[in-house]
């Protein structure tokens, strides 16, 4: 008989899936009225009680679990923790839209929850296997969630065109990892990591399967030439989809991404770092020159969110243990500020109709004073003007880049964070300086107004109690490098 | 090594070469040699002799991809239980158990599939 695997250290995933199908039962088969609200509150009950599972109960340690399929350590702790916050917000703040726009189905919080599962699962991968597993249930139910509102062109456009270029990006990720195992002989990132080291250097075959699988990556955080999606995935899907798609996936990517290159191609560094740094500077490039001529707010913060990657990967290119605690900072800080954004979004409406253009916000200091100053906040700490919390992500990332000689990149870097100031800017001249379009309908829920309040508190404070972000960063990274 | 690994190879690139050849040869072959004399009955549809009805690329139900897709969860099922059967007696009870989560997974999603009308056809 053959023993069991060690199942603890994925108890919250279990947990979380066993939550997941037992929602699909209560929502197939309640006879309720309101089986969304209900399905709603039960899956945001499980965010929380998985995110108390990975915190609590199964704690920091480096744990391996099901045949070393599976890894818990600080860096996934971390990563879980954003990613259930991010989930849970994007449910709460969804429940208004989809209500008005008829997208009222108890699937939606269940494709939120299936999502999360997956990106959790990518967190906490230790194998190229799982990792896959774990990507592809995240994509699959990601791909279902644009098309949601199917009654709609754009919805539907938007998520066949993400299904596609999904698709093909999960290709180059299993032709690179198919390299990959083909020269290593192992999918365990540990096997790799031992058959990898820098002193026996790469073969071509593998530095081949190492691009092919960046490339792959890369799509998933839509970083420049792989963003091409992005902006009319943003635009086309439904406005809480495209809050959810710009924060917890990209979280859940970078973290992958991470997790890979540190662990089983550590040895490589020379080699994917290069990459990197392309990678980091055309996204930059793109990010703000592209932006400026944006006037769907949407696709501005789907530029915006591609700037912000290539900022994010200047502390991966960095490739030490201080660039990955840059990069980890700057993820938490980006989660606060996209979903405050968004919350503001999700606001502008005219009459209860939903208004996406920039021009739709002209004047918003008369007719609405509250909500201008949160978006000039969220939009201030966007450009990285101190001291805003996004002003201390870059600081952090700038930093690590300059400790590991990238001098070049980091002067790339200032500049493109500049011309991207230039968009934020314009909306916060739209609105405080343009003669005023028509008054916003105030904010729908007192959850919403909760989330908007506490974003833009964070973003505009963060910097006197920054050690509560840094600290688990720094824990998070040392464990990635085995310290 | 990496002359040796290629050399493994060889026959393979070989083949690739022969195939393509060989049909590059039988197209244009037949183009070269074949009498080219098209008219519009040679160039219609063939149909089983008869006069073709319509346009072949015609729109149809979407419930087809529906039941095609439901039909190859059930179907994928199968092709994993006949190797678990076999090797039973192998993989304990471990494996046994795996299998009936496995197969508890696909029958909520088969209840869900049911309940929503997945499977009614009207």
């Amino acid at each position: 008989m053959t023993e069991l695997p060690v199942l603890f250290p994925a108890y919250p995933e279990i947990f979380l899936a066993i939550a997941i199908m037992a929602l699909m039962m209560i929502g197939a088969y309640s006879k309720a009225e309101n089986t969304l609200g209900a399905v709603s509150a039960l899956t945001q009950v499980s965010f929380v009680v998985t995110a108390g599972l990975v915190l609590f109960v199964v704690g920091g340690a480096t744990q391996l679990a099901m045949n070393d399929l599976f890894i818990v350590d600080q860096f996934a702790v971390y990563m879980k923790l954003l990613i259930l916050l991010a989930s849970l917000l994007a449910v709460t703040m969804s429940n208004g839209f989809i209500r008005r726009e008829g997208m009222a189905k108890f699937e939606y919080p269940i494709l939120i929850a299936f999502a999360t599962l997956g990106m959790m699962m990518m967190v906490s991968a230790n194998d190229l296997m799982s990792l896959y597993i774990g990507l592809e249930l995240q994509s699959l139910s990601l791909y279902v969630m644009a098309a949601f509102q199917r009654d709609n062109s754009r919805s539907t456009e938007a998520g066949l065109k993400y299904f596609v270029l999904g698709a093909l990006s999960s290709g180059m990720l299993l032709y690179g990892m198919s390299m990959v195992y083909g020269f290593a002989g192992s999918t365990q990132f540990n096997a790799l990591a031992n058959a990898f080291t820098a002193d026996t250097g790469a073969h071509m075959g593998v530095i081949v399967g190492l691009i092919f699988m960046v490339a792959g990556l890369a799509f998933k955080i839509s970083a420049v030439p792989f963003h091409m999606w992005t902006p009319d995935v943003y635009e086309g899907a439904p406005t809480p989809v495209t809050a959810f798609f710009a924060v917890a996936p990209k979280v859940a990517a970078m973290a992958l991404l991470i997790r890979v290159l540190v662990g089983p191609f550590g040895g490589l560094v020379a080699e994917w770092s290069q990459v990197i740094v392309v990678l980091s500077i055309l996204s930059m490039f793109i990010g703000s020159f592209a932006a400026i001529a944006q006037s769907n707010i949407k696709r501005l913060m789907a530029y915006s969110s591609i700037g912000h990657i290539g900022f994010a990967l200047i502390g991966l290119a960095a490739g030490t243990e201080g660039g990955v605690e840059a990069v980890l900072i700057y993820l938490a800080i980006y989660l606060v500020m996209n979903i405050g954004t968004f919350a503001c979004i999700l606001n502008m409406k005219v009459g209860g109709r939903m208004v996406e253009n920039i021009s739709d916000l002209a004047g918003l200091s008369k007719n609405n004073p509250v909500m201008a100053m949160l978006i000039m906040v969220f939009m201030f700490s966007m450009a990285g003007i101190p001291p805003m919390a996004g002003f201390m992500s870059k600081l952090f990332v700038f930093k690590a880049a300059i400790d590991a000689g990238l001098i070049a990149l980091t002067v790339i870097g200032a500049v493109t964070s500049v011309v991207s100031a230039f968009y934020y800017l314009r909306v916060i001249k739209v609105m405080y300086f343009d003669d005023p379009a028509e008054k916003l309908d105030s904010v729908e829920s007192g959850a919403m107004k909760l989330i908007l309040a506490v974003t833009g508190i964070v973003t505009a404070t963060m910097i006197f109690y920054m050690p509560v972000v840094t600290d688990p960063a720094i824990k998070a990274a040392s464990s990635l490098f085995g310290g | 090594m990496l002359d040796q690994l290629l050399s493994e190879y060889f026959p393979i690139l070989v083949f690739l070469g022969i195939a393509i050849g060989l049909c590059v040869v039988m197209i244009l072959g037949s183009m070269i040699v074949a009498r080219q004399k098209p008219d519009p009955e040679k160039l219609s549809a063939y149909e089983c002799g008869f006069e073709a009805f319509d346009d072949a690329r015609t729109r149809f139900d979407v419930r087809f991809y529906l039941v095609t897709l439901l039909f190859i969860i059930f179907d994928l099922e199968v092709a994993f239980l006949f190797p678990w059967a076999v090797s039973l007696g192998n993989i304990g009870l471990f494996g046994f158990w795996s299998m009936v989560i496995f197969l508890v997974i696909l029958t909520i999603g088969f209840a869900y599939e049911w309940k929503k009308g997945a499977l009614e056809w009207e």
